[in-house]
């Protein structure tokens, strides 16, 4: 219980992180385009690995309210969770960015105690989640991705059933949901059946029945999947609310624009497995320059794009340059200098190599991702779907 | 969703909201939260109850009417049909219904309802089996009274007072049992249908090879031994004796091809099966709910 480390928390938030790390020498450049298919390759490049050791911004956040550390799951043979360590500071909302089936559904499910990992520990402030998880259910409130509403009961029924099941007095919940009834604008409509609720209404009700207990914690399973725009807004407004009162909320997207615009911090996952982790102003700087990203035709052959790498690769201030086999062999690299476009067009000019098209644009969280995974979110997405048999999956989420 | 950004909803613990209650309040507090969670639902869709009685009325009404006729001296005790019939419909309305337990249960498994009940911090886990078990006993106990008020009005009889103490104790032991073997059943098999499909199974058949119907004398020797081992004749001979005289425990009710079976060693019966069924499931409820 209650394991401090001597040497401190920053240095000891990304310890196992980093430990995982050194077990690997991830120069990324150099490597033959071949080596760019993304299973083979699991690091984040050197850059990112840098930052989110040593991120400044990560010493004005809170002590780590959230550790998981090594924590693995399968289901059958695909395996969920491949020993994740994630440190979570409170008082900030965290990001759990990743395609579908990286495993974060997995990780917040083994959190809120509804799952059991193969291995590993959790940990919740000092709080060991596996061995005393009605202590940690008290904790925290959790709003599940799909989480079922009993279509007969009203909503106001819905909340006076979770108020005592978390054991409030009755005064206290009737008071608690006038509350919550008028913060989250449900008075219009609480006492209709939950049957007929729209989605973000259903979202209201959820977020409501997590926060009924006044959680230090909030967990949510994307929040916002399926939700309008305006919706969607407005639940981010209540959750940066929410944590300018002090709680912490780790919430769980797919989606770049959600975990850009709400997480002070955020870890992305790929195959069950943390990748990066880190602030995402800094995962995005740390990238180094402008992204450029060079099609020389709508598909490019293999022997083009290994002809632009050997080129990338003797520039100098080109770093990290990527072939994405998804998008017909796409180069994105990062430039140091807006002015390298020119020499590059030149160089490609020289070698006989056409232009198909040339881009430069900020780094973004889908850079981030691309270059720790050689692909984009977007292209890991559909991959995972065509993989997932989802049926399965809810029979597995089945107690 | 608009209208969300003036005030959020406030994080700060507030510990004297929580209800203070011991570990016994807690379980009773979350119990009757959950029990009443399944009566609303009941209330608002009272189909269940409803064709929970329509069912066997239309049973007693049918079958007695079939058999009306059946030639004098066919039945024990010179016993109309009809009176012989109400012993093993209330008997049969009763182990329906507890044989539905699962139902609810199974539905909050698939929509994922039961994950949301099990994220709160509940003082047992066992209180969401409890709940349903109160909630079909009771359910059973209303839909039993219906019928054993239909039999009456149909002219078969009514229990005396100590009568009617057994007929209880006997439905209660029985649907405990079943709602046992059904809540068990619905944490084992991976759906509504599968359910749904051994309820459908389970139903007639045990029905049919019970002295429900006929009395053991009336069946083949092999129906006679199923019969006699059926637990449902345990249920249906006492209930029918008292429905016939003043209660005796050592009343051979059941006159078995593998011997007499009295009153008392029915209901000692039933006891050790709701035992071994509601033992024989923890464990399964351990793993899912655990």
């Amino acid at each position: 219980m209650g394991r401090r480390r001597p040497w401190g928390w920053v240095a000891g938030r990304h310890q196992g992180f980093l430990n995982k790390r050194r077990r690997f020498l991830p120069c990324l450049k150099g490597r033959p385009v071949a080596s760019w298919k993304r299973p083979t390759q699991r690091e984040p490049s050197p850059a990112l690995r840098i930052l989110s050791l040593d991120s400044p911004t990560v010493e004005l956040l809170g002590r780590p309210v959230i550790r998981l550390e090594g924590v693995r799951k399968s289901y059958g043979a695909v395996q969920a969770l491949a020993g994740l360590d994630l440190e979570v500071p409170s008082g900030c909302i965290y990001g759990l960015l990743g395609p579908n089936g990286a495993g974060k559904t997995t990780a917040l499910r083994i959190l809120c105690t509804l799952l059991a990992p193969d291995a590993g520990q959790v940990w919740l402030d000092d709080i060991d989640v596996l061995a005393q998880p009605r202590l940690a259910r008290r904790r925290l409130g959790y709003v599940a991705q799909d989480a079922a509403l009993d279509k007969i009961l009203s909503g106001r029924e819905m909340l006076h059933l979770h108020g005592a099941l978390y054991h409030l007095r009755r005064d206290a919940i009737r008071r608690r949901v006038v509350e919550l009834a008028a913060q989250l604008d449900m008075d219009p409509w609480l006492d209709r059946p939950c049957g007929a609720y729209s989605g973000g209404m259903r979202r209201r009700l959820d977020l409501a029945t997590g926060l009924l207990h006044r959680p230090p914690l909030l967990v949510l399973d994307e929040p916002t999947a399926g939700l309008d725009v305006e919706s969607r807004h407005a639940l981010w407004a209540v959750l940066r609310q929410l944590k300018g009162e002090g709680a912490t909320i780790l919430l769980s997207s797919h989606h770049l624009e959600e975990v850009n615009a709400l997480a002070d911090e955020l870890a992305i996952l790929d195959q069950g497995a943390l990748i990066a982790a880190g602030p995402p102003s800094q995962l995005k700087a740390a990238l180094g320059g402008e992204r450029i990203t060079l099609k020389l035709r709508e598909f490019t052959s293999d022997e083009e794009a290994s002809q632009v790498m050997a080129l990338l690769q003797q520039q100098a201030g080109v770093s990290q340059p990527v072939v994405n086999r998804a998008q017909g062999n796409a180069i994105s690299f990062f430039a140091r200098d807006a002015r390298l476009v020119e020499v590059l067009r030149q160089q490609l000019q020289d070698h006989g190599l056409p232009i198909f098209c040339l881009s430069q644009s900020q780094p973004s969280l889908d850079d981030v991702y691309l270059q720790a995974t050689g692909r984009t979110l977007m292209d890991a997405e559909l991959a995972m779907a065509a993989t997932r048999d989802t049926k399965a999956e809810q029979k597995a989420s089945m107690r | 969703m608009t209208g969300l950004t003036a005030n959020a909803p406030s994080t700060a613990p507030r510990p004297s909201e929580d209800s203070g209650a011991s570990a016994w309040g807690e379980v009773l507090q979350e119990t009757l939260a959950l029990t009443g969670r399944l009566f609303l639902q009941l209330q608002r869709r009272p189909t269940t109850l409803v064709a929970g009685v329509l069912q066997p009325l239309i049973w007693l009404v049918l079958f007695g009417a079939l058999f009306q006729e059946a030639p004098e001296g066919l039945l024990p005790g010179g016993l109309s049909y009809g009176h012989f019939l109400s012993a093993g419909i209330i008997v049969f309305t009763a182990f329906s219904g507890a044989l539905n337990a699962g139902l609810p249960v199974m539905f909050d498994r698939e929509f994922g309802f039961l994950n949301r009940l099990l994220v709160a911090p509940l003082r047992s886990r066992y209180s969401i089996v409890l709940a349903s078990a109160l909630y079909i006993t009771s359910l059973s106990g209303v839909q039993t009274l219906a019928i054993m008020g239909a039999a009456a009005i149909l002219g078969n009889g009514w229990p005396s007072a100590s009568g009617l103490v057994v007929v209880v104790m006997v439905l209660l032991l029985l649907v405990l049992a079943v709602t046992g073997l059904s809540l068990g059943l619905a944490f084992a098999l991976p759906g509504h249908i599968e359910l749904l499909a051994v309820i459908f199974v389970a139903n007639l058949p045990l029905l049919f090879a019970s002295t429900a119907l006929a009395p053991l004398s009336f069946m083949p020797p092999w129906l006679a031994w199923l019969a006699a081992l059926n637990p449902l004749s345990f249920a249906i001979e006492p209930i029918r004796a008292v429905y016939n005289g003043a209660p005796n425990w050592s009343t051979v009710v059941l006159a078995a091809p593998y011997g007499s079976v009295t009153m008392g060693a029915c209901l000692l019966v039933l006891a050790g099966l709701a035992g071994l069924l509601f033992l024989s499931i923890r464990p399964l409820l351990r793993r899912r709910l655990g």
